[in-house]
C-alpha cells in the first residue's frame, strides 16, 4: 500500500476535491428533481426550497402521464438506445479485431478512414440522410434511428477498441489457436472479455448523447409512433408558454433508464479497471 | 526418422527480410535450441514452425508430414510462450483441458492425462485456481502442463524462463530437462541466454540476423567454432578479441576464452587491472590494454581466489593452442 493514501491530510484533501466535483455535478440534476416535485409558484419563489407540505405538488407528472403516450415514448428511447449500443460494440468490436490483428493491404488506411468520422459530425449529412431514409421508406421507424446512431457512435469505437485490442498479448491468441480455438472463439472467449473496460467505456461514451438526441428522432422520426422521450418532452416547451412543472417531471423521468443502464456499465468499468484492466 | 525439418524458409515483414534460407533437421527425441541475441528471428522461426506465421517462402515438415499449409492445431505441436499466455478467465484444469476438448478427445482420456501432467508438474493442489491466483512459477507450470496433456510430436518452447527469477530459473530448467528426459519428446527451445542453450541442447543452432550461423552440440560450438560470432556469443564471460598484429599472430583477429588466459611475468600483453570479480570459485579480472577495441579491454578467468587489486599492472599471457584465428570478416582461420 501506498504511504500517502494513508496520510490523513492528503486523503481528506482528495476526499474534499472529489466531493465537491460531485457536488457539482449532481446541484443541476437535484434542482430538477426537488422542483419537480414544487408547484409552479414554488418553483419561481424559492428553486432551491425542498419541496414542503404547502409547495409539493405531482401536477407535473400528472400532466405528464396524461399527455400524449410516455410509456411508448420511454420505450421508443429505450429500444433506440440499447439496440444502437448494441451495434455499436458488436460491429465496432469486430472492426477493431480485425483492424488490430490482422495484417491485410489497406489496413491503416481502413483505420484513416473509419476514425475520419470521429472528426466529421454525422449531423452535416442529415439531409442526405433523410433523403436516404425516404427512399428506402425508413422515416417514421426506429430502424431510422438506430442506423443513423451506430454509424454515428462506430469511428470512436473502432479508435477506442482497436487501440486496447492491440494491447490483448499476440501469445495468448496464438495459445487459442494451437488449441484449436477459430477465430470467432479468440474473438469472443478470449479477447472480447479483456476488453471489457473499454466497451464499457464506449457504452457510456455513446449512450447519454443518444438517449438525449433531439436532432434525429425530430427529422427522421417524429410521428406520435416513434416519439422519443427527448422528443416528446418537447410538447411543454411552448413559443410563448412553457409548462415547467411537466418539463421538470419528464426530464427527471428521463434520468432514470439512464442512470441505470449508467450502473450496469459502470460496473464494469470499475471492476475492470480495478483488476488490472488489460492482462 | 526426423521430427521436423525446415527446407529454405524465408520471411519477411514488408521489405524486411526476417529469416533467410534456414534449412534444419531435428531427429527424433533431440532437444534443439535456437540461440541469438533478441531481434535475430529466433521467435519468428519458431512461430513459423507453429504455423502462427506463414513463411514467405521454403516448407515445413513435421513428422515427415509436410505441414506448410496445416493450421497449427493440426501440426501435431504445443507451445509454451514466454508470457505463459494462460486464458485468464479458465482454472488451471480448464486450461490445461481447452486444446484436447477443442479436439473432441474423450472425457476420460481428459482426465488422465490431466493427471498424469498434474502429477508430473506437482500441479495436483492447484487445478481449481485461476491463474491470477497462482504464483510465476506455477503459472509457468500450467503453461507447460498445457503442452504436455497434447500429447505433441514436437513441443516448442519461447523464451520459457525469462520471467522467472533467477532461482527459479534454474529449477525450472533442470524440471524441463528432466521432462524431456521422461517424455522422450522432441523439443525445441528458444532462448537469448547463452547459459540455457549450454546446459539444454543436445544440439544448439546459432542465429543472427535471420541467418543460420553454426549448428551442432554444446561442446562442439565451444571448442570449434566457425565464425567470430559464435565463439562471442556462447561461453560466459565471453571470448576476448584481440588484433593478431599485436601478437604476431595469424588472421585479423584473435580470440581467447578468459580461462585460456593467465597472469604471466613474461606474458605477451601488458595492460592495468581496471576491475575484479570475486565470486569464490572464480575471480574475474577486466584489465586495460592499450590495444585498438575490441582488445583494448580483456577479461582474465582465473580459478580460485587471488589478490589482485584494480590499478595493479598486469602482464598476460596464453596457451598458442587456445587461440582461435578469425579473418577480417569474421571467418575462422584452421
Ligand atoms: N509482426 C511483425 N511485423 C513486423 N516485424 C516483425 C514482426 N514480428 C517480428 N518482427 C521483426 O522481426 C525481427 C525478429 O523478431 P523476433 O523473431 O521476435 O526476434 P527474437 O525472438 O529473436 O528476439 C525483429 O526485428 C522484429 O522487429
Ligand atoms: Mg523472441
Amino acid at each position: 500500500m501506498n504511504k500517502a493514501r494513508h496520510n490523513p491530510l492528503n486523503s481528506g484533501l482528495a476526499h474534499l476535491a472529489l466531493l465537491t466535483y460531485t457536488a457539482i455535478a449532481l446541484f443541476p440534476v437535484a434542482v430538477i428533481l426537488i422542483n419537480s416535485f414544487k408547484t409552479r409558484k414554488a418553483i419561481f419563489g424559492a428553486p432551491l426550497a425542498l419541496p414542503d407540505a404547502q409547495s409539493f405538488s405531482l401536477i407535473g407528472y400528472q400532466t405528464v402521464m396524461k399527455q400524449g403516450d410516455f410509456f411508448l415514448y420511454f420505450q421508443n428511447s429505450m429500444i433506440v438506445t440499447v439496440v444502437s449500443l448494441g451495434l455499436i460494440l458488436l460491429f465496432g468490436a469486430m472492426a477493431a479485431f480485425a483492424l488490430s490483428e490482422y495484417r491485410f493491404r489497406g489496413n491503416t488506411l481502413m483505420g484513416l478512414y473509419l476514425a475520419l468520422g470521429i472528426m466529421i459530425p454525422i449531423r452535416i449529412g442529415t439531409v442526405a440522410i433523410l433523403q436516404m431514409m425516404v427512399a428506402t421508406g425508413l422515416v417514421n421507424t426506429l430502424a431510422a434511428l438506430i442506423l443513423v446512431y451506430t454509424a454515428q457512435g462506430l469511428p470512436l469505437a473502432v479508435f477506442i477498441l482497436s487501440e486496447f485490442m492491440r494491447q490483448v498479448s499476440d501469445d495468448l491468441k496464438n495459445a487459442g489457436r494451437i488449441d484449436g480455438m477459430s477465430e470467432y472463439a479468440i474473438f469472443f472467449r478470449l479477447v472480447l472479455p479483456l476488453v471489457r473496460p473499454a466497451m464499457a467505456t464506449v457504452a457510456v461514451f455513446n449512450m447519454i448523447p443518444i438517449w438525449n438526441d433531439l436532432w434525429f428522432p425530430l427529422i427522421l422520426a417524429p410521428s406520435e409512433a416513434t416519439k422519443t422521450l427527448t422528443l416528446g418532452s418537447q410538447v411543454f416547451i411552448g413559443q410563448f408558454v412553457t409548462d415547467w412543472n411537466a418539463v421538470l417531471s419528464a426530464l427527471s423521468l428521463a434520468i432514470l433508464p439512464v442512470l441505470v443502464l449508467y450502473v450496469i456499465f459502470s460496473r464494469q468499468l470499475i471492476r475492470g479497471i480495478t483488476s488490472g484492466a488489460v492482462k | 526418422m526426423t521430427a521436423l525439418s525446415l527446407e529454405r524458409i524465408s520471411k519477411s515483414f514488408g521489405p524486411v527480410e526476417v529469416l533467410k534460407d534456414i534449412d534444419l533437421e531435428v531427429s527424433e527425441g533431440e532437444f534443439v535450441v535456437f540461440v541469438g541475441p533478441s531481434g535475430c528471428g529466433k521467435s519468428t522461426l519458431l512461430r513459423v514452425i507453429a504455423g502462427l506465421e506463414d513463411a514467405t517462402s521454403g516448407r515445413v515438415r513435421i513428422g515427415g508430414r509436410d505441414v506448410t499449409a496445416t493450421p497449427p492445431a493440426k501440426r501435431g505441436i504445443a507451445m509454451v510462450f514466454q508470457s505463459y499466455a494462460l486464458y485468464p478467465h479458465l482454472d488451471v484444469r480448464g486450461n490445461m483441458t481447452l486444446g484436447l476438448k477443442q479436439a473432441g478427445e474423450a472425457k476420460a482420456t481428459i482426465d488422465e492425462r490431466v493427471a498424469v501432467a498434474a502429477r508430473m508438474l506437482s500441479l495436483e493442489g492447484y487445478l481449481e485456481r485461476r491463474p491470477a491466483e497462482l504464483s510465476g512459477g506455477q503459472r509457468q507450470r500450467v503453461a507447460i502442463g498445457r503442452a504436455i496433456v497434447r500429447k505433441p510430436e514436437l513441443f516448442l518452447f519461447d523464451e520459457p524462463l525469462s520471467n522467472l527469477d533467477a532461482a527459479l530459473r534454474m529449477a525450472t530448467r533442470v524440471e524441463i530437462a528432466r521432462l524431456h528426459r521422461e517424455l522422450g519428446a522432441s523439443m525445441i527451445y528458444v532462448t537469448h541466454d547463452q547459459t540455457e542453450a549450454m546446459t539444454l541442447a543436445d544440439r544448439i543452432v546459432v542465429l543472427r540476423d535471420g541467418r543460420v550461423e553454426q549448428v551442432g552440440s554444446p561442446m562442439d560450438l565451444y571448442n570449434d567454432p566457425d565464425n567470430q560470432f559464435v565463439a562471442g556469443f556462447l561461453g560466459a564471460p565471453s571470448m576476448n578479441f584481440l588484433p593478431s598484429a599485436a601478437l604476431g599472430l595469424p588472421g585479423a583477429v584473435t580470440g581467447i576464452r578468459p580461462e585460456q588466459m593467465s597472469i604471466s611475468g613474461d606474458g605477451p600483453v601488458a595492460g592495468t587491472v581496471t576491475h575484479v570479480e570475486r565470486l569464490g570459485g572464480d575471480t574475474n579480472l577486466l584489465v586495460a590494454t592499450g590495444m585498438p577495441a575490441p582488445g583494448d579491454t580483456l577479461t582474465v578467468r582465473l580459478f580460485g581466489q587471488h589478490a589482485h587489486e584494480v590499478g595493479e599492472t598486469v602482464r598476460l599471457g596464453f596457451a598458442r593452442d587456445g587461440a582461435y584465428a578469425f579473418d577480417s570478416e569474421g571467418r575462422r582461420l584452421r
